[in-house]
C-alpha cells in the first residue's frame, strides 16, 4: 500500500466534500435542528402520568399500601431489580420506587412529581412506610435522544455519503479512470473509509457541543469512550455503505438497497423509542444492525455511566461487524 | 520515425458478452513511436478492443504483450489513458485534480510542463464541472500524459469539439507522437484518422477487415476520383458510359477513372459545369466500401 496514493485520494474527497456546501450544511443542520426540536418540544411540563416502580409486588393484596395502589392516573410498573429502579428514582425516569414487603419508598428530592407522591402516599396510608432519600438530576427525553439522532446521522452519512458518491464514481467512470492508474483497490477503499470517517466523527463533535452548549446533556460517563463508541459505529456503517456499492453502477438499484438497509435501522434500533417493551424478536432482529450497537452503548455511557468492560459486547459486535463488511466489501468491489 | 519493434503484439485476441462476440480472433502489433488509428462503427469492437489493450477488460482468449511481457504493473505506470468518455471528482479544481493523479505515479513530469503542452493556463483554478468541452478534453489529455507515458491511448478524444477546438486538439496529438510516444486513437473522423496515423486499422463485427497506412489503404482499393456536382444539374437520362453513378442527398458522384472522361460525358448531356467538384477518394469511402456503412451510424 502506498501512503503517497492514499494520501491524495484523501485530501481530494475531504476537499469534494468539504466544497459541496449543501451536503455539509445537511450534515450538520439535520441533527441540530431534530435535537433543537425535541429539545424544545419536551421543556414544557409534562402530560404524562406520575410513575411509581414497585419492587417484587406480585399484586399482592394484603401486603401494605393497597389503598395506594387504588389512586387514579398513577401508573405502577413491576421491577425485580432493585439497584436499577432506585438509579431510575434519581433519574427521574420512574418519580417513586415501592416496597410494600419492607415498607420503604424511595423520593428523588429534586423532584416535584416525587413530592406530590409522596403527599398523596401519607394521605392514603399515613406514615407507616419509611422514607428513603435520593437525589439526582433529572434524564430528559432529549437526554436519552441525543445518542440515537447522532448514530442515525451517522448512518445516513456512511451509508449515502460513501455508497451512493461510489456508485456514482462508478456510473460516470472515475472508478475507471482511477483503475488505469497504479492506485490499488484497497487504497482506494481505505482512503474512502478514512474521508468518511474523519468528516463524521468531526460532525459528531460539532454536534454534540454545538446542542450541548443550548441543551446541557446528562453526561455519566467518559467522553474518551463515547467518542470511541461513535468512531467504532462510523466505521461499521461505512463498511457497510462499501459493501453495499461495492458492484453496482445503478443508482436506482444502490439507493433502493440503502433504503432497505437504512429504514429499518432507523425504527428498529432503538433511535426513536427504548425496545424493552418490544417483543423478543424484534430485540434480536435489532441485534443484527451496528445502529442498535453504537446508540445502546452510546446512551449507557451518558446516562448510566457505563465503562468499555460492561460494552464489551456492542464492542465485539461492531467490531466484528466491520471486519467483515469490509473484507466482504473488498472481495466483491468492482471498479466497473 | 517509427521504431520497427512492436511495443504491443496482440495475438489472436477475443472477447465475449454471452453470446455476443464482441472481438474475434484479431491479431496486429503497434510500433514504437507510431500514432495507431483504430476505426469502426459503433458495435464494431473497438472499445473492447482498446480497453484490453489499456489493462482496463481482461481478454477473453489471446494474448497482449507490452514489450514482450503480458501486461503488468509496469504497464500501468508507462501508459497514459483518456477514456472516451470520463466524470472528474467534483468540486476538484483542474489544477487539484492534475495534482491528484500525479501523486497516483511514482514517477510524473511536472505539472507546469503540461499546462504549457496542453494550454490549460486559463482555467487551472476552476471546478473541472465547469470546464468546456474543449478545455475539458485537454485537462484529460494533460492527465493522461501526467505520468509520461511511453504509449498513449486516445479514446474519441475529439468527439463534441468544435472544428477549431479538434484541429487545436490534433496539434496537441502530433506534439505528442513529435515527442517519440506511441499512440492508440480511435475515433470516428476519418479526417483525423487520415491527418495523426502512421497506420489504420478498420474494424467491423469484432474483425480487422483492413490494416496499412492511410495512403496505401486508399491506392489498394481505389484507383478512381469523384467527380460531384449537384444533382439538379443532371438529367435523369444522362448517359454515363458505363461509369458508376450514385445519388445521395441532393448530390450526384461519378466514379471514374478518367476525369476527362467524365467531363466529356456530361458536356455532351449539356450538364453545367459551374458547380462541378473534383476529389481524391477519401477514407470515408474505402470505410463504406468496406463495411457499407457510415463511420458514424447508430447501428
Amino acid at each position: 500500500m502506498s501512503p503517497k496514493r492514499l494520501l491524495a485520494v484523501f485530501i481530494a474527497r475531504n476537499k469534494e466534500f468539504l466544497r459541496d456546501r449543501s451536503a455539509l450544511a445537511w450534515n450538520i443542520l439535520f441533527p441540530v435542528l431534530i435535537v433543537g426540536g425535541f429539545a424544545i418540544a419536551f421543556s414544557g411540563e409534562s402530560m404524562d402520568v406520575y410513575k411509581v416502580a414497585l419492587y417484587q409486588d406480585n399484586g399482592n393484596e394484603q401486603a401494605a399500601g393497597q389503598e395506594f395502589l387504588k389512586t387514579d392516573y398513577i401508573q405502577f410498573i413491576e421491577t425485580d431489580d432493585l439497584a436499577r429502579a432506585i438509579t431510575n428514582v434519581e433519574r427521574h425516569q420512574v418519580d417513586m420506587l415501592l416496597d410494600r414487603n419492607t415498607q420503604h419508598y424511595w423520593v428523588n428530592t429534586t423532584s416535584p412529581k416525587g413530592y406530590m407522591l409522596e403527599r398523596v402516599l401519607k394521605g392514603t396510608i399515613g406514615n407507616a412506610f419509611t422514607r428513603q432519600e435520593v437525589t439526582g438530576g433529572e434524564i430528559r427525553y432529549v437526554d436519552w435522544l441525543l445518542p440515537g439522532v447522532i448514530g442515525m446521522n451517522m448512518m445516513f452519512s456512511a451509508l449515502f455519503g460513501v455508497g451512493y458518491v461510489l456508485v456514482r464514481y462508478r456510473k460516470n467512470g472515475v472508478l475507471k479512470r482511477l483503475k488505469a492508474t497504479p492506485l490499488s483497490a484497497v487504497e482506494f477503499l481505505t482512503a474512502q473509509v478514512a474521508s468518511r470517517m474523519l468528516l463524521i466523527m468531526s460532525v459528531v463533535v460539532v454536534v454534540y457541543f454545538g446542542t450541548d452548549f443550548f441543551v446541557d446533556f446528562a453526561m455519566f460517563g467518559s467522553y474518551f469512550n463515547l467518542f470511541l463508541i461513535f468512531a467504532l459505529g462510523a466505521i461499521s456503517l461505512v463498511s457497510l455503505g462499501l459493501l453495499i456499492a461495492s458492484r453496482t453502477a445503478s443508482e436506482e438499484f444502490a439507493g433502493g438497497i440503502l433504503n432497505v438497509v437504512s429504514w429499518p435501522m432507523m425504527f428498529l434500533s432503538g433511535v426513536w423509542f427504548s425496545l424493552e417493551g418490544t417483543a423478543t424478536w424484534v430485540q434480536k432482529l435489532a441485534l443484527i444492525f451496528p445502529l442498535t450497537h453504537v446508540t445502546s452503548a452510546a446512551r449507557a455511557i451518558m446516562i448510566d455511566g457505563a465503562s468499555l468492560a460492561q460494552l464489551s459486547g456492542h464492542i465485539t459486535a461492531l467490531l466484528a461487524m466491520t471486519v467483515a463488511f469490509l473484507l466482504l466489501g473488498a472481495i466483491s468491489f468492482k471498479w466497473e | 520515425m517509427p521504431n520497427d519493434t512492436p511495443l504491443l503484439s496482440i495475438e489472436q485476441l477475443s472477447k465475449s458478452f454471452g453470446k455476443l462476440r464482441a472481438v474475434d480472433g484479431i491479431s496486429f502489433a503497434i510500433k514504437r513511436g507510431s500514432c495507431v488509428g483504430l476505426l469502426g462503427p459503433n458495435g464494431a469492437g473497438k472499445t473492447t478492443t482498446v480497453e484490453m489493450l489499456e489493462g482496463i477488460k481482461q481478454p477473453g482468449s489471446g494474448t497482449i504483450l507490452y514489450k514482450g511481457k503480458p501486461l503488468d504493473a509496469d504497464f500501468r505506470q508507462e501508459a497514459g489513458i483518456m477514456f472516451q468518455s470520463t466524470a472528474l471528482p467534483d468540486f476538484i479544481t483542474a489544477y487539484e485534480t492534475l495534482k491528484m493523479f500525479r501523486d497516483l505515479y511514482p514517477r510524473s513530469i511536472p505539472i507546469e510542463q503540461l499546462v504549457q503542452a496542453c494550454s490549460l493556463q486559463e482555467f487551472l483554478d476552476r471546478d473541472a464541472k465547469r470546464l468546456s468541452g474543449g478545455q475539458r478534453q485537454r485537462l484529460l489529455l494533460a492527465i493522461a500524459l501526467i505520468n509520461d507515458p511511453e504509449i498513449v491511448f486516445l479514446d474519441e478524444p475529439t468527439t463534441g469539439l468544435d472544428p477549431q477546438a479538434r484541429r487545436n486538439f490534433w496539434k496537441l496529438i502530433r506534439e505528442i507522437g513529435g515527442r517519440g510516444k506511441t499512440v492508440v486513437l480511435t475515433t470516428h473522423y476519418m479526417e483525423e484518422a487520415y491527418e495523426l496515423c502512421d497506420e489504420i486499422l478498420i474494424m467491423d463485427h469484432g474483425k480487422i477487415i483492413a490494416e496499412g497506412t492511410p495512403d496505401s489503404l486508399l491506392a489498394k482499393h481505389f484507383n478512381d476520383v469523384v467527380v460531384q456536382l449537384p444533382a439538379v444539374d443532371l438529367p435523369e437520362d444522362f448517359d454515363s458510359k458505363g461509369m458508376e453513378v450514385l445519388r445521395a442527398n441532393g448530390s450526384v458522384e461519378i466514379l471514374t477513372s478518367d476525369v476527362n472522361a467524365a467531363i466529356e460525358a456530361l458536356m455532351a448531356s449539356h450538364v453545367s459545369l459551374k458547380n462541378l467538384k473534383v476529389r481524391q477518394r477519401t477514407l470515408e469511402d474505402l470505410f463504406l466500401e468496406l463495411t457499407g456503412k457510415e463511420l458514424r451510424d447508430e447501428s
